[in-house]
């Protein structure tokens, strides 16, 4: 798996597509410290980014590699190899020069800004750790929906809806029925609807960091338990982590009852 | 005239020639503080050595000095009211306190004073007490550098560190209050100066008034308090570059503002607190140059409000810059730096050329169904706060900041 | 070598094989024959593992294929369409395969074979289609495995490779080695295998020598042999 992992990673690097995807990160880094002159309302606007744009960036990037790889993949099935290590390694691929374009694309213009000595580093840091699990998780689900589809303009479509709903249709529906049931208690079918999107979930990881004073002002117990304490974070974490596993884990079963 | 200054010499006499020195310690010839309050004569001054004195229940009945050297300690053993001042020109100095008993039927506190003018309490400590200094239809008194630290832990069964009841003209400043019900209460007082304080980790209020009018606070700070400041059923109070932070919970805020008139607020800073300010019927006020930083509302704004100004304020990164919870608007908002302003400025003149609407929809349906706030800058809450920010249905049409400066507001 | 028993295998609607046996012993080179359709590759991509039957046991080597991949180490497959990256070099390319399965030095000789020196720094995007399979025959046969899997092997081949390709083919047959081979050439076929196994919707309808083929049609030649087969079914 680490040598597909290698090649897959390998052929990313040449394709110019990791480049536009660093430049653009690099650009938005730039602009938006240069610009704002500010390190915490870049941080803001950066959170709005990272929460719309990598997962779509990640679902889009994904499909496209898969079908765009379909000769490697077939060179690669032609060779006496699991198959569990060609999808995965192509998957990890992917994923790992989409996060790393994130990371220094964004990271670098912080850096030289002066992010080592600004309070904002936490802030910072956890806006990529989310970053990079959205990476993680949409390409895995992008990966589920090219392997089900042989059809491109399908898998595309597919990709597309699939990042409309979580990112905003899926709110809208949450907020209906928040509204529509709001003589009940709603505090944990709320915190539950946010486990579900993993969207929702690094958003709130990310207004536990930014906005926790408005959250204190809800009078909820469990709302209280979990962002007044460590609580949501790590449950946070292990329901993104969990958001990895299992489109990973379809990954293999799917991949291995396809016929190529 | 000739009466007058028949009394001012007699005065001056009995001051500079009766006046003596009385000291207390252990091995002194007066040994208590009670004893030394009864031997002395007005206008003597007591100067009380290091030591600790078990004692309550002492009544300052003619004008003393009382003065502790080296911080000395009246222990109260939780039986009562220690210092109860009733005579006019008193003044109490570098003691240590603790120790005042509890009752729910008397307000015990470590210094009363009663009916009195002109006192002064300076370079006390409290410790252990149920009230700290309790200032009763007295007036024309100074309270500096004291330091209260309470245990309280529930609202009902604490006292307050510094109250003043029908009380006018009353310095109080540079003093620590922590760890009590209200750090500083005012009731019926007014013309009341409050500066420099640290009021911290109260359980209800920082600074509390009721009633009281034409009083200024300044330079305080006030954080981790339940709430910062309430002040309530009250008449041009001045509040000036006071600090109010970190009231975090469901029902705190950095101020309450409860049937205020006629008020300036000017200077302050309220940074992450759950609400800013928090409003309730008050008219007529000025908000000139305050920072709202970080907080979770910076301002919400209940029931009628009438002819409000808001200018030259900075609103940074809040979660919600403004709350209403009806869609009338009387007050004004004006030059003020809204941090998530999209607008532009072509014309270069500092000012946006759009107008800013502070209010959001959002933050209406969160005050109508409170855990929707999970949702906050989800992108589909973003598009309906846009939608309704084109053509306002729940919010106020008319609210808006004409004139949103482009740079942050500097005084 | 490789034994299949009552295979199946639908694609949505289409079943494409339907209940087929077959048994290859060790040794010699066997052409898959078979109308379009009639389900040559899916077999092939059956024994590689690449199609999951629905049904039906392979094995090869006597191991069940299902129990454990290792058995395609002993498999070297040409694909019918040489489809590789086109961003790769073919120098790279070459290295990377052997990296992925393991280290061999028959790919000079390939190289040399078929005159691809010259194309070894350019990318595979700018190669014509004969080239390319050139490039594909090079891949299969540097590991020098028991199996061999043709499929298709002389598209798009000019006469002078093809005549390298026949003499290749011959040597490792002379080396014991199985070898599988579909295409549509009658003439290559005729000229190369010892024996025929001929698919016809989804079952094997026959299986044996060229000469056998010839007796049981009652034919002079093989392609019309072939031909007779297929009207005689159409009819």
């Amino acid at each position: 798996m680490l040598k597909i992992l290698k090649y897959s990673f390998y052929d990313l690097m040449r394709s110019r597509w990791s480049y536009v995807y660093f430049a653009f990160y690099l650009l938005l880094g730039i602009v938006l410290l240069f610009l704002n002159n500010d390190l915490s309302k870049a941080v803001i606007t950066l959170m709005n980014v990272i929460i719309i744009l990598v997962p779509l960036i990640g679902t889009i990037f994904g499909v496209m590699y898969y079908y765009n790889s379909k000769e490697f993949t077939e060179l690669l099935l032609a060779q006496p190899l699991k198959r569990s290590s060609i999808f995965l390694g192509q998957y990890l691929g992917v994923a790992i020069s989409l996060s790393m374009s994130l990371i220094l694309g964004l990271g670098l213009p912080f850096v030289f800004y002066g992010l080592f000595e600004s309070s904002a580093i936490w802030d910072f840091s956890l806006l990529l750790i989310t970053g990079t699990f959205l990476t993680l998780i949409f390409t895995a689900l992008a990966f589920n929906i090219a392997l089900s589809n042989e059809n491109k303009i399908k898998g595309f479509g597919y990709a597309i809806l699939l990042w409309l709903f979580l990112a905003v249709i899926y709110d809208g529906i949450f907020l209906m029925i928040l509204i529509g049931f709001e003589e009940y208690p709603l505090d944990k079918v709320s915190l539950i609807g946010t486990m579900l999107n993993p969207i929702d979930l690094s958003r709130t990881l990310i207004l536990l960091k930014l906005d926790i004073s408005a959250l204190l002002g809800y009078t909820g117990a469990i709302f209280k338990q979990f962002f007044g304490t460590s609580f949501g974070l790590i449950v946070s974490f292990i329901a993104l982590s969990l958001w990895v596993i299992v489109p990973v884990l379809r990954i293999v079963y799917k991949s291995k009852k396809k016929d190529f | 005239m000739k009466k007058l200054v028949v009394f001012m010499s007699v005065m001056l006499m009995t001051v500079t020639s009766v006046a003596q020195k009385l000291e207390v310690c252990k091995t002194c010839a007066i040994t208590t503080v009670q004893a030394a309050i009864t031997q002395a004569k007005p206008f003597d001054t007591i100067i009380i050595r290091k030591g600790i004195y078990k004692e309550f229940d002492l009544n300052v009945d003619k004008p003393l000095t009382i003065i502790g050297k080296n911080q000395p300690v009246i222990d109260g053993e939780l039986k009562g009211e220690i210092i109860t001042i009733t005579s006019d020109n008193v003044a109490i100095d570098g003691l240590i306190i603790k120790n005042v008993g509890t009752s729910y039927t008397s307000d015990y506190a470590a210094i009363r004073v009663k009916r009195s003018k002109n006192f002064t309490i300076q370079n006390v400590v409290l410790e252990k007490l149920f009230f700290g200094i309790y200032i009763e239809r007295s007036n024309d008194g100074k309270i500096l550098n004291n330091k209260i630290i309470g245990d309280a832990v529930e609202e009902y069964n604490s006292g307050n560190g510094i109250q003043l009841w029908y009380s006018k003209n009353i310095q109080i400043e540079h003093n620590v209050v922590q760890h009590v019900r209200d750090g500083i209460y005012l009731e019926f007082s007014d013309f009341c100066t409050i500066k420099n304080n640290l009021s911290s980790l109260n359980v209800r209020y920082g600074l509390h008034f009721m009633f009281s009018n034409d009083d200024v606070y300044e330079n305080n700070e006030f954080s981790n308090n339940g709430a910062g400041v309430a002040v309530m059923f009250s008449k041009r109070i001045k509040m000036y570059n006071n600090l109010f932070k970190d009231n975090w919970g469901t029902a705190s805020y950095g101020m309450l503002l409860k049937e205020i008139n006629d008020a300036e607020i000017i200077g302050n800073t309220f940074h992450d607190n759950t609400i800013g300010i928090n409003i309730e019927g008050s008219n007529r006020i000025i908000y000139k140059h305050n920072n709202f930083r970080n907080n979770g509302w910076a301002i919400k704004v209940r029931g009628a409000c009438y002819t409000n100004t808001f200018t030259e304020n900075n609103f940074l990164y809040n979660s919600f810059d403004i709350a209403y919870n009806s869609n009338v608007n009387d007050n004004t908002f004006d030059r003020n730096f809204w941090s998530s302003y999209t607008g532009y400025d072509l014309n270069k003149n500092g000012i946006g050329d759009i107008p800013y609407r502070p209010v959001k929809l959002f933050s209406y349906i969160v005050n109508r169904t409170p855990e929707t706030i999970i949702l906050l800058r989800s992108m589909f809450i973003d598009i309906i706060d846009f939608s309704e920010k084109v053509s306002p249905v729940f919010t106020p049409d008319d609210l808006m900041d004409n004139n949103p400066l482009m740079k942050k507001a500097t005084w | 070598m490789v034994t299949i028993q009552g295979l199946h295998k639908k694609f949505g609607k289409n079943l494409v094989l339907s209940g087929l046996d077959l048994s290859i012993s060790a040794g010699g080179i066997f052409a898959i024959l078979g109308p379009n359709g009639s389900g040559k590759t899916t077999l092939i991509k059956s024994v590689l593992g690449m199609v999951i039957p629905d049904k039906g046991d392979i094995t090869v080597l006597g191991k069940n294929i299902t129990q454990n991949s290792d058995y395609r180490h002993q498999i070297d497959y040409l694909p019918q369409i040489a489809n590789f990256p086109s961003n790769l070099k073919v120098r790279e390319l070459i290295k990377m395969i052997k990296d992925l399965r393991k280290s061999t030095k028959e790919d000079e000789r390939l190289i040399e074979l078929f005159k691809l020196t010259p194309f070894l720094d350019k990318k595979l995007g700018q190669l014509s289609g004969g080239t390319k399979q050139k490039v594909n025959l090079v891949l299969t046969f540097m590991f020098d495995s028991p199996i061999i899997i043709l499929d298709e092997p002389t598209s798009g081949l000019d006469p002078i490779s093809m005549l390298r390709l026949k003499d290749l083919i011959q040597t490792e047959k002379e080396k014991g080695k199985t070898i599988l081979i579909t295409s549509h050439i009658m003439s290559f076929v005729e000229e190369i295998s010892d024996e025929i196994v001929f698919i016809l919707e989804g079952k094997i309808y026959f299986k044996g020598t060229i000469s056998e083929l010839k007796t049981k049609t009652n034919q002079p030649d093989f392609e019309h042999a072939i031909a007779s087969i297929l009207t005689d079914n159409h009819a």
